[in-house]
């Protein structure tokens, strides 16, 4: 580790190149501090999004307008405003109407600027996710279905056996383009002072004078970020292939 | 109602069975019935209403008027049981419907596990032994997708068989075949019937119907012409509408 921290060090001697985080412990606690938060944000907001657009689009198939009608009206107003709005809207609109707690002699309010920010922004990828659920689920055969149903299938064990798995095939490649924008989209709780990677970066180019060469460390952190991704989807998609199924 | 029945009546009993979709009647007042281990046969032009009877009889459509039992539950009862119903038919399509995320095997197994709960083992032995009966013995692991029509269509009446139903309606299930594996399908409705499964067939294939049903059913625009013995029918039928169906198709 000494040798690569050597190198930067001579390496800003020489051409005036400052990667402060890669030979300064400061900068780089600072930097890996916001990196584990983008991480801890990307991935719940992934797990919740998904989440809430499975149950989102199950009820969305429902016969019942009661259960459709909501799942719509939350698809509509997610998908027509903008992520730093909606985000702004949570913290600074509900966040100061819910009361504030007592903790270690301190009031403190009910929901942090980290929970706002994964709430805001899994509702905001999640009615996405609704409709590239549904967008699967429409594609599966209705002869596929009724050949469960004469089978004796319910319309639940039908969803959960049968639609389901063929509608996630379907859907995958929408659903990957989704949460890399979801994982991008994260750098938006800088806004609300979330000390994530954007927000960590701009704090050390603020001090150290070294702002091109940060932008350098951040965009290939987030280049970095999006690729892991994106394998970890395309291994994903490769392992539920079904031989001789429609390419 | 279901109490009622005897095994000694029809398996299968329409009623004067009407069926619209809007203001088209495809079903005019159907009357049929299927005896125990009888192989009945529905011919007829396309459009005759004979794939709606078939799914009607299922439940898979309601009908609009009339009354179809099936061991002497009723189908159109607002109240039906429709797994009930659906133990009791076993149903087998034009496009075979298999679910092509699983393979042959747990094609046959699943219904049995996830609809009536039995046991994976017991289960499984009998699906090996219903492939193997449907002569796919060493495709048990093979996905639809990679089976040819009329393999994929022999899994789909093992899948249906692995449900023991009592009867077993075929919906023009060789209409999608090519004409070298129509055969091997037709064997295998064949030797179900043989040993002694009740069959409602929906078919175009008149030499099956002829050498294998009990009762033949001509129907044209949403009525029975006429019905009968095979060969009476194929060799005397009476009705001009008959004669110039079979003489188009023979």
């Amino acid at each position: 580790m000494h040798e690569i921290g050597d190198w930067f060090q001579r390496l800003y001697e020489t051409t005036g190149l400052n990667f402060s985080v890669f030979y300064d412990a400061y900068d780089w606690d600072r930097y890996f501090g916001g990196l584990k938060m983008t991480l801890l944000l990307s991935v719940t907001t992934i797990l919740l999004s998904l989440m809430i657009g499975a149950v989102g689009a199950l009820l969305q198939g429902s016969p019942s307008m009661l259960l459709r009608l909501p799942v719509n009206a939350f698809v509509v107003v997610f998908r027509n405003t903008p992520p730093l709005v909606q985000i702004f809207f949570f913290y600074f609109g509900l966040g100061t109407m819910l009361p504030a707690v007592e903790a270690a002699g301190m009031r403190v309010p009910l929901l942090s600027n980290v929970q706002w920010a994964i709430i805001s922004l899994s509702l905001f990828a999640a009615a996405f996710n609704v409709e590239i659920f549904r967008s699967g689920i429409e594609a599966v055969p209705r002869t596929t279905l009724e050949a469960a149903e004469a089978l004796g299938y319910t319309r639940l064990k039908a969803y959960v056996h049968i639609v389901l798995p063929l509608a996630i095939r379907v859907c995958l490649p929408a659903l990957n383009n989704n949460l890399v924008n979801l994982l991008k989209t994260t750098t938006l709780a800088y806004a609300i002072a979330v000390p994530e990677t954007l927000y960590a970066v701009k704090q050390i180019w603020s001090e150290s004078q070294n702002v091109f060469e940060m932008m350098v460390v951040l965009l290939a952190t987030y280049g970095i970020l999006v690729g892991v991704l994106v394998w970890l989807m395309h291994r994903w998609e490769r392992a539920m292939r079904i031989p001789g199924y429609a390419r | 109602m279901a109490t009622s029945w005897t095994p000694d009546q029809p398996i299968v009993q329409c009623v004067d069975v009407r069926k619209s979709f809007g203001a088209l009647e495809v079903l005019k007042g159907i009357s049929l019935s299927v005896k125990k281990s009888e192989v009945i046969c529905i011919i007829g032009p396309s459009g005759s209403g004979k794939s709606t009877l078939i799914r009607c009889i299922n439940a898979l459509q309601p009908i609009t008027s009339g009354s179809i039992q099936i061991e002497g539950i009723e189908v159109s009862d607002p109240r039906l049981d429709k797994l009930a119903l659906r133990r009791k038919v076993g149903m087998v399509f034009q496009q075979y419907n298999l679910f092509p995320h699983k393979t042959a095997l747990q094609n046959v197994m699943m219904a049995p596990i996830h609809v009536l709960g039995q046991k994976r083992a017991e289960v499984e032995a009998r699906a090996r032994a219903l492939l193997a009966k449907v002569r796919l013995a060493g495709k048990e692991d093979t996905y639809p997708g990679e089976l040819s029509g009329g393999q994929q269509q022999r899994v789909a009446i093992a899948r249906s068989l692995a449900m023991r139903p009592d009867i077993m309606l075929f919906d023009e299930v060789t209409a999608a075949l090519d004409p070298e594996t129509v055969k091997e399908v037709l064997v295998t409705i064949r030797e179900l019937a043989e040993d002694g499964m009740t069959c409602l067939l929906v078919t175009h294939e008149m030499n099956f119907a002829r050498e294998v049903a009990d009762h033949v059913y001509f129907t044209d625009r949403g009525v029975i012409v006429e019905h009968g013995p095979p060969e009476a029918l194929f060799t005397a039928a009476k009705d001009e509408r008959t004669q110039r169906f079979l003489s188009q198709v023979l």
